[in-house]
């Protein structure tokens, strides 16, 4: 951004929320150029089912980027998502496995789950004003110790409720269109996205996210009341991490408390690859999709390639610094 | 005070025995206001003297402690901003509480906005905003990111928002400190018509013209207390200033030294950069202040900004004591010997977060720097210490933070720094901004202070009389082209007409440098 002379630069922005519509080109045409390189490279890379390998490797990471996003749009910052989406899991468990419910109460019990922990992350933050980053870390760490105290440190296994891992492995639409199997936890996450992106765009909480990441004392002394959205906006990125527990744990047929930590990372690294600002007030779900799916397309095609799994995280964290420096450059030449 | 209770118009707003404390400070005490629907009521009073408190609790910021508030005789509580909103009590704040990533629109109608359901109705939105901006005659689309909006402009989305409220009492602080002549009748004329709609009007302002031109009534508040309201049209600037200070100020008369055969200190060739700095030339000596004068826009602070090396030049050279200089940083720059100071402290002069002393050596560092790097504290602090008592700046110790003092203190901290640093030619850009009556004197006397011992300096400033009251010769610019140079003294209508003037009327752009 330009320093003092905003006044300069008249309408070059005119017509677009932020600046997420650039970026979003930006990282969609890495994107392509990353599937592009690939599929040269290797010809296994662009097979129907490698593709939906990469797809289904993104359902977990990309819904957790997205209630990520959510968070970081406010200026906040979320470090307890991956092992909230584990607590989640257990919990889902605990009410199917331990206690034999209906699979519906189950999966409920998890979205429950995740949103009551974004209320108390949110309250922390709103009300006692401690720092996002502090609570989180905070809140990262209980849920990773109840999860393992409640799971007695040994994985739930779904095995009596049938049909749980058909949630994220099943393909309702590849009963439709059998030459495409796409797995329903593909269709979980583009079902989330559409409803985050609508949720940001076109709703109170939405608006008063962006409001808050722009500048928070503003919308407080419009009459907003921020704690309340604040803690809202908390609790929504919570209940989108029960859907992540429950995309996971299906996916694995079991609930494994050790799991989650280090997930937080690389949602993050998808939300800021996707354009979003950390400092808050600009971002969009979609960006942070194609930033989900530039790393899943790195990790599977440097696999193809055989490229060893260490390298795979130097490539990863090279990609952040470049994405954000791209951005950087960008926003200069304007 | 006592409340005089015998005015039998009705009053729009009315504060009775208002007191407010803080732990060892009294922000206000007993502090009575009465605003007549229409009218426009000017407070003031050195920065300190409890205006923006009174602000605050008449946004629902802060509770008072004691007194009556009444709109339109009715008694009310304003216990939230929200609260302050539903009253009708708009408030225009100093520094813009917009949300830069939001549009216009959105900025208004920020915590109300127009549903469709659960769902937004942004169509709606645009629509009303662009009704308000209509009946204040206001071309702008209510689309456009704030952030991609002059100064002027945002602060006009603000006061959309507040009319958007059908506000019954509107308060600015300081609305025109960042407008152009231009954009400050613009505002006025907004301004004339909510009075004639009934609005009062809470003006707090330092600018005595502006006061005399639009204000009714004038309230002066010093150290907490109402000192006295007194009509603003026939009530001479000088008893308004006393009150204000609690003691006469005298006028310096503009001396000009006599330059034959000073040296050149800075000299500029042919600045160039797009459309912002069309071939500006013009040199300043040694202990002559130089004004930079243009209505807002003409491409001043890029000119500073770009002898600093904080922006890129196209085309141009830099010489100082008639040395070529290539400054691409500001680091050359600085060790050229120039130092800027620049209109938005907050954001770039100041580490608001560190103490006096840090600032003020903050340039310097290396000097201070012992054996195995480790800072001598002990000389910082003599070296503050020296510059607080200098340029008597006002602070409890060298160890205050830097965003406590006033914006006057602040400004002189950032001198230090540059002069600790040895700069002999500094650009001052809005010297004065957000800095009271009683301090913009000093500042001014430290800036003669500073020629007199032969440094050259730049004052950027979009206050004339400031320009007029400063400068030995007058730059003035339009448009990126430096229109001509004039000799101090010269009359504002002098000023303004080359800062409305498209192309240069001098000769040609090298006479300018040496018209004096």
């Amino acid at each position: 951004m330009a320093t003092t002379d905003t006044a300069a630069k008249p309408g070059l922005l005119a017509g677009i929320r932020g600046t997420g519509a650039y970026h979003k080109l930006l990282a969609f045409s890495g994107l392509i150029a990353l599937v592009a390189v690939f599929s040269l490279a290797s010809r296994n890379f662009m097979q129907t089912s490698n593709v939906l390998a990469i797809l289904q490797a993104t359902s977990v990471n990309g819904v957790l980027a997205i209630a990520a996003t959510l968070v970081i749009i406010t200026g906040g910052i979320d470090l307890s998502v991956g092992t909230l989406m584990t607590f989640c899991a257990v919990i889902a468990g605990v009410v199917l496995t331990f206690w034999g419910l209906p699979l519906p109460l189950g999966l409920l019990a998890a979205i429950a789950a995740g949103t009551a922990s974004g209320l108390v992350s949110g309250t922390i933050i709103a009300k006692l004003r401690v720092p996002p980053f502090i609570t989180t870390l905070g809140m990262m760490l209980i849920l990773k110790g109840l999860s393992l105290v409640i799971s007695g440190t040994k994985p739930i296994y779904f095995n009596a409720t049938p049909g749980f891992n058909q949630i994220s492995l099943g393909s309702l639409f590849g009963s439709i269109v059998p030459a495409l199997p796409l797995p329903n936890g593909v269709l979980i996450l583009f079902a989330v996205a559409l409803v985050a992106s609508f949720v940001l765009s076109r709703t109170a909480l939405g608006r008063y996210a962006f409001a808050m990441g722009s500048n928070e004392e503003a919308v407080r002394l419009s009459g907003v009341n921020v704690d309340r959205w604040k803690i809202a906006v908390y609790a929504s990125a919570g209940a989108v991490c029960g859907i992540a527990g429950i995309l996971i744990a299906s996916r694995l047929n079991s609930a494994q408390p050790a799991l989650g930590q280090g997930y937080e990372l690389e949602a993050i690294a998808a939300v800021v690859i996707g354009g979003t600002s950390l400092s808050g007030g600009r971002g969009t779900v979609l960006g942070t999709l194609i930033g989900a799916l530039i790393i899943s397309v790195l990790a599977n095609g440097l696999r193809i390639l055989s490229v060893a799994q260490e390298w795979q995280t130097v490539v990863t964290g090279t990609i952040i610094i470049l994405a954000v420096y791209a951005d950087i450059l960008r926003r200069r030449r304007l | 005070m006592k409340p005089d209770r015998d005015t039998a118009a009705p009053q729009r707003l009315e504060l009775i025995g208002l007191s407010k404390s803080y732990p060892g400070v009294k922000a206000n005490d007993q502090v009575n206001l009465r605003v007549k629907p229409g009218e426009i009521h000017a407070v003031l009073g050195e920065n300190g003297a409890g205006k923006s408190t009174l602000m605050k609790i008449l946004a629902g910021i802060y509770p008072m402690d004691e007194g009556e508030i009444r709109l339109d005789g009715k008694r009310v509580e304003i216990g939230s901003p929200r609260a302050a909103q539903r009253l009708g009590i708009g408030i225009i704040h100093q520094e813009l509480a917009l949300m830069r990533d939001l549009t216009a629109a959105q900025n208004i109608f920020i915590g109300r906005e127009p549903r469709r359901g659960p769902l937004l109705d942004e169509p709606a939105l645009n629509a009303a905003a662009a009704a308000i901006f209509k009946s204040m005659h206001l071309t702008l689309d209510p689309r456009v990111p704030v952030e991609s909006l002059t100064i002027a402009k945002q602060q006009m989305v603000e006061i959309a928002k507040a009319l958007s409220y059908r506000s019954r009492i509107l308060v600015m602080d300081e609305p025109t400190a960042a407008l152009n002549d231009a954009e400050i009748n613009e505002l006025f004329a907004i301004i004339g018509r909510l009075k004639a709609d009934g609005v009062g009007i809470v003006y707090i302002s330092h600018k005595m013209d502006e006061i005399k031109r639009i204000a009714d009534r004038v309230t002066v508040m010093r150290d907490g207390e109402h000192v006295g309201t007194v009509p603003a049209e026939t009530t001479p600037i000088e008893t308004i200033i006393a009150m204000m200070v609690g003691r006469k100020l005298t006028e310096e008369a503009l001396a000009i030294p006599d330059f034959t055969g000073a040296e050149t200190a800075l000299e500029v060739r042919g600045l160039r950069r797009g459309k912002e700095i069309r071939d500006v030339s013009f040199a300043v000596r040694k202990g002559e202040i130089l004004g930079l004068a243009g209505l807002m826009g003409a491409g001043r602070t890029e000119v500073a900004r770009a002898i600093f090396g904080a922006d890129p030049l196209e085309a141009g050279e830099v010489l100082v004591h008639g040395r070529p200089v290539a400054i691409r940083r500001p680091q050359d720059a600085v060790r050229a010997g120039i130092g800027y100071l620049s209109e938005d402290r907050k954001q770039f002069g100041l580490a608001t977060g560190l103490d006096v002393r840090n600032n003020i050596a903050l340039a310097s560092l290396a000097r201070f720097v012992g054996p195995a790097g480790v800072l001598r504290e002990g000389q910082m602090r003599d070296t503050a210490r020296r510059f607080i008592q200098q340029l008597a700046i006002k602070t409890p110790s060298d160890s205050q933070e830097a965003r406590l003092l006033s914006g006057g203190n602040q400004q002189k901290v950032v001198i230090a720094k540059w002069l600790l640093r040895d700069c002999e030619i500094l650009i001052f850009d809005e010297p004065t901004r957000g800095i009271d009556v009683g301090a913009k004197s000093e500042i001014y006397k430290l800036l003669n202070a500073l020629a007199a011992q032969g440094r050259a300096i730049i004052v950027i400033s979009s206050e004339l009389p400031e320009v007029l009251r400063l400068s030995h010769r007058i730059a003035v610019m339009c448009e990126g082209r430096l229109t001509g140079i004039l000799p101090g003294g010269a009359s504002q209508e002098d000023i303004m007409r080359l800062a409305t003037q498209r192309e240069s009327a001098v000769a040609g752009p090298t006479d300018a440098r040496i018209a004096s």
